[in-house]
């Protein structure tokens, strides 16, 4: 124990919402002037601790201590004033206003705001030179990208003089060019002799950034351990609470002929705005063909596309056959009907309604299926009953009842549902967007041997992924997509995460050699535009 | 998992509920100086006492029948249709064009060919705001009330034009004898003792009880439900998997308007055998109550229909015996909508935490 004062303590918290326990007994030190990570799955528990300490939840039982002072934090002023900052998974910003409106929002010296927003300006040049936290003052939020509206957020943080910053998943949403930036940040803050939390489900984080990390799993601390002397296997089988395979295990490819054929696909939304521009590329029997790019740059629409609810032009064949992309001669169901299944990105919006039964969610979209009738007017619910008890069995969803509401299962179970439907239906093309969001590690590994199995079985698998680890261990060929474009193909052994990320980053790196270098210089240099072009 | 067990949910909150606002309205029986426990005797007496009591509940219990269908099976493709009235009023017209142009041989057939017309009349007045809101995007919540309105200024022009029968009233002509429905009273008559003597009810409220369990049928158990039902709890998965929005809300809208319209058998046809103007009297509007409180449920509307039959037909007594005012129980229906419909999470939240505790006692710390 060392005699200085922990900037953070934690002792004895616990919160329970209704029958579930989300924190046990939890206690805490973090010192300052350190990196502390909190790595647990989801439902672990973790955000709801970092609540509490923002004072958005009241605990049950414990009590916080700030530097060595026991202080009570009732709501998120009271946070605030004990230099406590947070940024949140989903930032809390104001999209029609600049970034310095955004600033002194909620911090206003008085009634009049110019006075605030010269102090502010003045502020944030000093914030950006001390901590490479550039941004442009003057721009709109919604004119800026993911990585600049987090700086952003820290800004905020910082502007009230926050010591100690809570950071919640702060890389979701990031390239790995930005996540390196954001990293290079918070190690200046560091510097500065700023406490920082980090929160997050990935082990690479941990491992690259903290100086000390927690552990928690169903609600409980189950360790504190240096970083330095710990290992990524340690922690996750510490997260699960059993031994986990981080890698995927899989033979290599045996492909096949031409499943999936796409040519100069476009997508144009609602808004007029050019979602898709001149798409291309083909899916294989026996592969899996991984789609990268950081979300919103058409992912979302080319998934769509192909499971038949936009609209685009271009081509798009299916086994040789072309399929009607206009919406006028097919949906859903005729995608179906064409050996497309499709596990939509977003289950609880998509792929699940979350208030019917497990076994109402395991005919959706499959609701005209001969076998689900009774007559042409009935649906045999009996019959889709005792068919999802099997899936629920094979796919070791728990717990195995039908009549649960899909609600009430974990977001790795849910997930097991969807891929119980879509995959047993025995599809040629299986289209499958962040098979793992939300999903905890245990479940991730039965996941990914599912979606292998079905490429060993010789099926064509187009998958959509923003986590870069997933797509490099799944796929057998990699296609980068950035502004609606596929930026390049790679094979996964000839590639890395850092040529993958300045692709996602809409940087071609064809030429490789001094260009390479210059842009990653200038990455590195500038770092405070990158997240810009986003 | 559910916080509270399935009776609890769908008995003991409405049980309470109706206490509440049946506790609220004795005060305000007592603040203007009536007694509220004779009151509650008189309404009983009125409403349940007899056979002709009866006969008056079971009548308008009836009507909110099928405007509580009208507005549940809407709700469940989440579609607030507040045009019941007005699909009502048109479907009567429909009752009123066939009873008087077309020679029946039989009440059997002219209830046949009723129901057709009041459905399909019904349906017809739901389909443009229904239209609108699939392909324009128009909200049916506006649509439909305005559309309330053009219904009464429809049926206005044809009981004073094409429809009006020669005299003072505007109003068709007597519907012929052949169209007429057997009244309770025709049906329960035993020779000496004759039973709901002078009460409107008449063999409609079968009709009714049968449109429950059709439509039971339908959103639990067809195809068709299963795509109201997905696209009503989540239009972007209903897209996914297919289901068609257009198709889904014009067939719901349909549907509903089809039921309100069908009300028009037993108000138009079954009871006054005419059709006059405002003949809907409100029904519609306390079809959204019965269905709120019924929870979109086919038998739980019947359960709230009934309710609503007798508080209209006990209010009606209470007015025609003592000095409360009629007003006073379009209070007590308010307040009884109040409590099923807006308050429900007042009494909700209190219940819950009640049976998590004792949940939570019973498993004695055991972390769930």
């Amino acid at each position: 124990m060392s005699d200085v004062a922990p900037a953070i303590e934690l002792k004895g918290i616990s919160k329970a919402f209704g029958p579930v326990q989300a924190n046990k007994d939890i206690s805490i030190r973090v010192m300052p002037g350190t990196i502390h990570g909190i790595i647990g799955e989801n439902g672990a528990g973790k955000s709801t601790l970092m609540s509490i300490l923002y004072g958005f939840y009241k605990a049950d039982a414990g009590e916080i201590f700030i530097s060595g002072r026991k202080t009570a934090i009732p709501d998120s002023q009271a946070a605030i004033a004990a230099g406590i900052g947070m940024v949140f998974q989903h930032f809390k910003l104001v999209e029609n206003f600049t970034v310095l409106e955004n600033v002194i929002l909620g911090a206003e010296d008085s009634g009049l705001l110019r006075p605030s927003l010269s102090r502010a300006r003045r502020e944030l040049k000093n914030l950006a030179e001390e901590y490479e936290l550039n941004v442009d003052p003057d721009a709109l939020i919604e004119e800026v990208g993911v990585g600049m509206q987090q700086r952003v957020e820290i800004l905020k943080a910082l502007y009230r003089k926050a010591d100690i910053l809570i950071l919640d998943e702060p890389t979701g949403v990031l390239t790995p060019a930005e996540a390196d930036h954001l990293f290079r940040i918070l190690e200046n803050l560091k510097r500065e002799g700023k406490t920082i939390i980090l929160i997050t489900h990935k082990l690479r984080e941990i491992m690259e950034i903290t100086d000390t990390v927690s552990v928690m799993r169903r609600g409980e601390m189950t360790a504190t351990v240096k970083t330095s002397e710990t290992s990524p296997p340690e922690l996750a089988e510490l997260m699960v609470g059993r031994k986990v395979l981080l890698r995927v295990d899989k033979v290599p490819a045996q492909i096949g002929r031409k499943i999936l054929e796409v040519k100069d696909l476009n997508v144009t939304d609602d808004k007029g705005v050019h979602r898709l521009k001149g798409v291309s590329f083909d899916v294989h029997a026996g592969e899996i063909l991984g789609i990268a790019g950081v979300a919103g740059n058409g992912q979302s629409e080319l998934l769509e596309v192909l499971g038949g609810y936009e609209r685009a032009t271009g081509l798009v064949k299916i086994n040789g056959e072309e399929i009607d992309l206009t919406g006028a001669k097919s949906d859903g169901q005729s995608r179906r009907a064409r050996g497309i299944s499709h596990v939509p990105e977003d289950r609880q919006r998509e792929g699940l309604i979350m208030d019917f039964h497990a076994w109402e969610n395991t005919a959706f979209g499959y609701h005209h299926d001969a076998e689900y009738q009774r007559s042409k007017l009935f649906m045999n619910n009996a019959a889709i009953r005792k068919d999802t008890e099997e899936k629920m069995a094979r796919f070791d969803v728990r717990p195995p009842d039908p009549t649960l509401e899909a609600k009430s299962f974990s977001g790795g179970n849910q997930q097991k549902i969807v891929l119980a439907r879509e995959i047993e239906q025995n599809p040629d093309l299986l289209l499958i967007g962040q098979p793992t969001r939300g999903v905890d590690i245990g479940a991730i590994e039965f996941i990914h041997q599912q979606i292998v199995a079905l490429r060993d079985q010789g099926k064509a698998i187009l998958l959509v992924s923003v986590e870069l680890e997933e797509i490099l261990s799944l796929s057998d060929r990699i296609a980068v997509m950035f502004d609606g474009k596929i930026m390049g193909e790679r094979m996964p052994d000839k590639t890395d995460e850092k040529e993958l990320g300045l692709l996602m980053a809409g940087m071609t790196t064809e030429p490789r050699g001094l260009l390479h270098e210059a842009v990653e210089a200038q990455l590195a240099h500038a770092g405070g535009d990158a997240g810009k072009e986003v | 998992m559910d916080v509270m067990p399935k009776w609890a949910d769908v008995v003991l909150i409405p049980v309470i509920s109706i206490l509440l606002a049946a506790i609220l309205s004795a005060l305000v029986i007592l603040a203007i100086g009536e007694n509220p426990w004779e009151a509650l005797k008189l309404m009983v007496d009125g409403a349940l006492g007899s056979t002709y009591g009866w006969g008056y509940t079971l009548y308008y219990a009836t009507n909110f029948i099928f405007t509580g269908l009208a507005v549940a099976i809407a709700f469940h493709a989440r579609l607030f249709n507040i045009g019941g009235e007005g699909q009502a009023l048109i479907g009567g017209l429909g009752v009123a064009i066939i009873c008087l142009f077309i020679p029946w041989p039989h009440w059997t057939f002219a209830l046949l060919g009723a129901a057709i017309g009041a459905a399909l009349f019904g349906a017809a007045w739901a389909a443009i705001p229904a239209f609108l809101q699939a392909k324009r995007g128009s909200h049916v919540v506006i649509t439909t009330i305005m559309f309330n309105f053009i219904a009464a200024a429809v049926l206005n022009y044809f009981l004073i034009g094409a429809l009006k029968a020669p005299g003072m009233e505007p109003a068709t002509a007597k519907f012929p004898e052949a169209t007429h429905l057997p009244s309770f009273q025709d049906m329960f008559n035993f020779g000496e003792t004759t039973f709901f003597r002078g009460a409107p009810a008449n063999i409609t409220f079968f009709v009714a009880l049968a449109a429950c369990v059709a439509l039971w049928a339908l959103i639990w158990k067809t195809r068709l439900g299963y795509e109201i039902r997905s696209f009503g709890h989540s239009e972007t998965a209903a897209k996914y998997a297919g289901i068609s929005p257009t198709k889904i809300i014009m067939v719901a809208m349909l549907i509903s308007g089809a039921l309100a319209g069908m009300m028009a058998i037993n108000n138009v046809q079954g009871e006054a055998e005419r059709l006059v103007l405002n003949a809907v009297e409100g029904a519609g509007f306390i079809g959204i109550a019965v269905a709120l409180m019924g929870r979109s449920h086919p038998f739980g509307v019947l359960l709230a229909a009934l309710l609503f039959g007798f508080l209209y037909q006990g209010g009606a007594e209470l007015a025609l015996w003592t000095s409360i005012p009629r007003e006073l129980i379009i209070v007590i229906q308010a307040l009884v909508i109040l409590f099923t419909g807006a308050l429900d999470n007042m009494v909700r939240m209190p219940l819950e935490r009640l049976f998590l505790s004792l949940r939570r006692a019973k498993n004695d710390g055991r972390t769930v």
